[in-house]
């Protein structure tokens, strides 16, 4: 079991955001999490990579309990992490270069050819090469979107967890994002978990797809299960049918 | 219902010293990570020139022009209190002494906490709110050896530099206005710097500057990495940095003079 998150509870003041949340993502398996907006996909997905700390509840990465790990331990769990961010998150000071290089810094063993070689190699894969020298405001929504992808597969992760990634792009720029999502899943051999409500990109992506709905997971199974599932929530989300959801309370 | 209404003050009070307390322990958590995250040299080390020349060099120009003109008016002010009470050359002595202990640090301080504060808080602040921070951690990067540190260090080692370029030019302002607007000789100006002048009086003024370059960076550093919200939460984060660290500085300045005096 590579990723598992055993019965977590989160809330923020009154809040209470994940209140048992419980998923199992085995290793080279693509998971999406779907629900819907402020349902507490992003929180879950914080939880993964030390962002958040559970209130209650256990978080295992690779076999290692999050919560009893020291600071430095934590990092050498990131450093098997890639993490792409919901609006990218890249830092506007540096270039795309410095960006996709900075987690590669970390790396004794990689010298400044080394990092300036494997930064051309994953800006190539997410089709960015000539981008090298320009900022992040000099990008659009996707090419952003792909630079925070080639950042958080820099330093080859044997994680890659996607928050959002194809929210408020083009039909076109939500195809070209899921291709990466599975062309790196297929070159890399990563274990994947993909935040969306997106039901057409968690279709395509995702060996299977869990439904999160009032802080717990309500439903998991792969794609084909799903859009046979009974359940009025289930139904009500994927068919965007709210009179389902407010039915079945 | 009336003695709900009699009772809210306190109410208010009271959450408000509560929040207060809080900050203050949030602030002191940081303060912690900040000194943990010192051994990583390898992260903050190379960051440190650049916030050097950022807080401390950037920072001339305003600082010199604040110095410029209170050793000026000091000088003037001086001249027209003493006139017919006291020998002008006594000019020098105020300039002099009333640049290093108190106008030259706090002065500087102030202007700095709006310039340098601001800046690292509205940088942070941005930071935070678009997830950059986070982004930092799972690059597995410490955010205070990355972000705190080189800031903090930097205006600990930059304030009291350009506290003692400011006092200086302050009181070359003050010199060059007792020349040419005073019909004072420079013998005389500097008789009355030297007369009251100790080697203490400067080191009180590095330490000072010292601890306001501490203050206006971990403040800053502080509010920026506990901003919530967009752009309102930056702007509300910047001034929050700005009007407390000017406040801190005017206390730490009471403390010093009540202590080291």
């Amino acid at each position: 079991m590579s990723i598992v998150l055993q019965d977590v509870h989160k809330a923020f003041g009154s809040n209470r955001v994940l209140r048992g949340f419980s998923l199992e993502v085995h290793e080279g398996e693509t998971v999406a999490i779907v629900g819907q907006s402020g349902t507490g996909k992003s929180v879950a997905l914080k939880h993964v990579v030390g962002l958040l700390k559970p209130d209650r509840g256990e978080v295992w990465v690779d076999g290692v309990n999050l919560g009893q790990l020291t600071v430095d331990q934590l990092y050498e769990i990131r450093r098997n992490v890639g993490y792409v961010f919901q609006f990218a998150a890249l830092f506007d000071s540096l270039t795309i270069a410095e960006n996709v290089g900075l987690g590669l810094k970390r790396i004794p063993e990689m010298t400044g050819a080394a990092i300036a070689d494997r930064v051309r190699e994953c800006l190539a894969l997410v089709e960015l090469e000539g981008y090298e020298d320009r900022f992040p405001a000099e990008l659009s929504g996707g090419q952003r979107k792909r630079a925070g992808l080639a950042r958080a597969i820099a330093t080859q992760p044997k994680y890659l967890l996607y928050d959002e990634p194809t929210t408020g792009l083009d039909p076109v720029t939500t195809t070209v994002i899921n291709r990466l999502i599975m062309r790196t899943r297929e070159e890399l051999k990563v274990t994947s978990v993909v935040i969306t409500h997106d039901m057409g990109s968690a279709y395509k992506v995702a060996d299977r797809i869990g439904m999160l709905y009032q802080g717990v997971i309500r439903f998991t199974g792969t794609p084909e299960e799903i859009q046979g599932c009974p359940d009025p929530v289930v139904r009500g989300f994927i068919e965007g049918r709210p009179e389902l959801l407010e039915g079945a309370g | 219902m009336k003695t709900r209404f009699l009772l809210e003050p306190f109410h208010v009070v009271g959450s408000s010293a509560l929040d207060t307390a809080a900050q203050i322990g949030r602030w002191g958590g940081l303060g912690i990570d900040t000194l943990r995250a010192l051994p990583r040299v390898e992260t903050w080390g190379r960051l440190l020139p650049g916030q050097m020349a950022r807080i401390g060099v950037d920072s001339v120009p305003i600082a010199i022009f604040i110095a410029t003109f209170t050793g000026v008016v000091m000088a003037l002010q001086a001249s027209y209190t003493f006139t017919g009470a006291v020998p002008l050359y006594f000019v020098g002595a105020l300039v002099g002494k009333t640049m290093i202990l108190e106008l030259g640090p706090v002065l500087t301080g102030l202007a700095l906490s709006g310039r340098v504060g601001a800046s690292i808080a509205a940088e942070l602040g941005t930071m935070r709110v678009t997830e950059q921070i986070d982004a930092l951690e799972t690059l597995a990067y410490d955010p205070a050896a990355y972000l705190v540190v080189p800031r903090v260090l930097a205006g600990v080692i930059m304030f009291p530099v350009v506290v003692i370029l400011a006092t200086s030019v302050g009181v070359a302002a003050g010199w060059i206005t007792s020349l040419y607007l005073l019909d004072m000789s420079t013998p005389e100006f500097v008789k009355g710097l030297r007369i009251f002048f100790l080697p203490w009086d400067v080191q009180f003024a590095v330490i000072k500057s010292l601890s306001f370059g501490l203050t206006v960076t971990s403040i800053g550093c502080f509010f920026g990495f506990t901003t919530q919200g967009g752009a309102e939460g930056v702007g509300l984060s910047t001034t929050r940095a700005v009007v407390v660290s000017s406040m801190v500085i005017l206390v730490l300045d009471a403390f010093w003079a009540a202590t080291l005096l």
